[in-house]
């Protein structure tokens, strides 16, 4: 007997089991064919990052923090750990040779954060890319 | 409650300064103290050994010009504001007045007075607004909540709320909508050791900053010998800000 035949000997119960089976079936198979690819992470300037890259993935944020509150509240300025050193380091650029800000997919910090769906909104007041160097600062 | 404590935090602090004072300026030779105070380098915390000050001298300010408003403008990032006029961002604003019995016109800037005992941190619900050790009273724009009590609160109308998003972000002053902002001293460039932009602006040279603190500073040395007062100094506010002719 074929598979069709069979499925239309089947009360109408059965033939609700049987489909939602086929479904469930299906749902649980389906992430082996669609595989997220993994992010492709930028090379960054230099041989080492300011601490070990394992440590850096799971703490950068925690740095950052830290950092942030000794800068705006006790006036550190040091380069270590400051948000300026990373996109020194970690700019993207295009084709052109132009670097790519924050709206670009390509953006350091979007190669790891559009992946693990983790929205940042550090951007929504800094700069995302580094310190032009003809800035017409005061500095 | 809190204030009994800040008032007596304050006393005793005011003490231990005279305290310190007194032990810590010994004269090595004529004119030259051991306690002048040192540049401040990138990795040092600020201290309350400085007390970030602006003597104003309102008789040099002239009437029409808004240099000091435009170079804080592009220092800041807050020069192409979008939005309606009547709640555009504003760090620094010039105010023109004339006394109506005499007719004598006076020009002058306003802009946060960087005052001691500030009315903005007092009503702060998150700590956002906070008085730096230096004097500086600035928004942590990172724990901000947008509730704009601080504008309620200033009896300045020193701050202002971003109500637009920012594009173009400046790299040494960070700013984007729903925040309270105002005058920082410029302190990304007192931190580098310089001046604020609106005083480096002024072609008049009407605006003095330094170190209150320092009794060898060139604004220490003006207010201990020229007439000069705080804007509502009723209010004890104590403001760093000072003015001269008005």
């Amino acid at each position: 007997m074929n598979p069709v035949a069979f499925f239309r000997s089947l009360s109408m119960t059965s033939k609700l089991g049987v489909a939602f089976a086929v479904i469930l079936l299906l749902i649980m198979v389906t992430p082996i064919f669609a595989e997220v690819p993994k992010p492709h992470i930028p090379t960054a300037k230099g041989d080492q990052c300011v601490e070990e890259t394992e440590f850096m993935r799971r703490n950068h944020m925690d740095l950052l923090k830290h950092k942030r509150d000794l800068t705006m509240r006790n006036g550190i300025r040091t380069k270590k750990h400051s948000l300026h050193s990373c996109l020194d380091c970690h700019a993207v650029f295009d084709k052109q040779q132009k670097v790519v800000s924050i709206k670009d997919d390509r953006h350091f910090c979007n190669s790891c954060h559009v992946y693990a769906s983790v929205s940042i909104d550090c951007f929504d007041c800094h700069s995302s890319t580094p310190i032009a160097k003809d800035k017409n600062s005061g500095i | 409650m809190t204030q009994a404590k800040d008032l007596s935090d304050n006393s005793r602090r005011k003490f231990i300064g005279i305290a310190a004072g007194v032990a810590g300026s010994a004269l090595i030779a004529p004119g030259v103290f051991l306690n002048q105070v040192k540049a401040k380098t990138d990795s040092d915390a600020v201290t309350n050994k400085v007390r970030w000050g602006m003597l104003i001298d309102t008789n040099k300010c002239q009437k029409g010009c808004d240099d000091c408003v435009n170079a804080c403008a592009k220092e800041n990032g807050w020069a192409h504001e979008t939005g309606p006029e009547e709640v555009k961002v504003q760090w620094i604003r010039k105010l023109d007045l004339k006394n109506k019995s005499t007719g004598r016109e006076v020009s002058l800037p306003v802009m946060c007075q960087h005052c001691e005992n500030p009315p903005c941190v007092d009503v702060c619900p998150t700590g956002a607004s906070f008085k730096r050790d230096d004097g500086i009273v600035l928004v942590d724009k990172h724990t901000c909540i947008g509730c704009r009590y601080c504008m309620m609160a200033c009896p300045y109308k020193a701050r202002s709320f971003v109500h637009s998003p920012v594009e173009n972000h400046d790299d040494y002053m960070p700013r984007g909508m729903g925040v309270v902002e105002s005058c920082t001293f410029c302190v990304h460039l007192v931190d580098k050791d310089k001046s604020p932009a609106c005083v480096t602006s002024c072609k008049e040279n009407a605006l003095t900053f330094g170190d209150l603190n320092d009794k060898q500073s060139d604004i220490s040395k003006r207010v201990a010998k020229e007439a000069s007062r705080q804007i509502r100094a009723d209010l004890r506010t104590n403001p760093g800000v000072r003015y001269q002719g008005v």
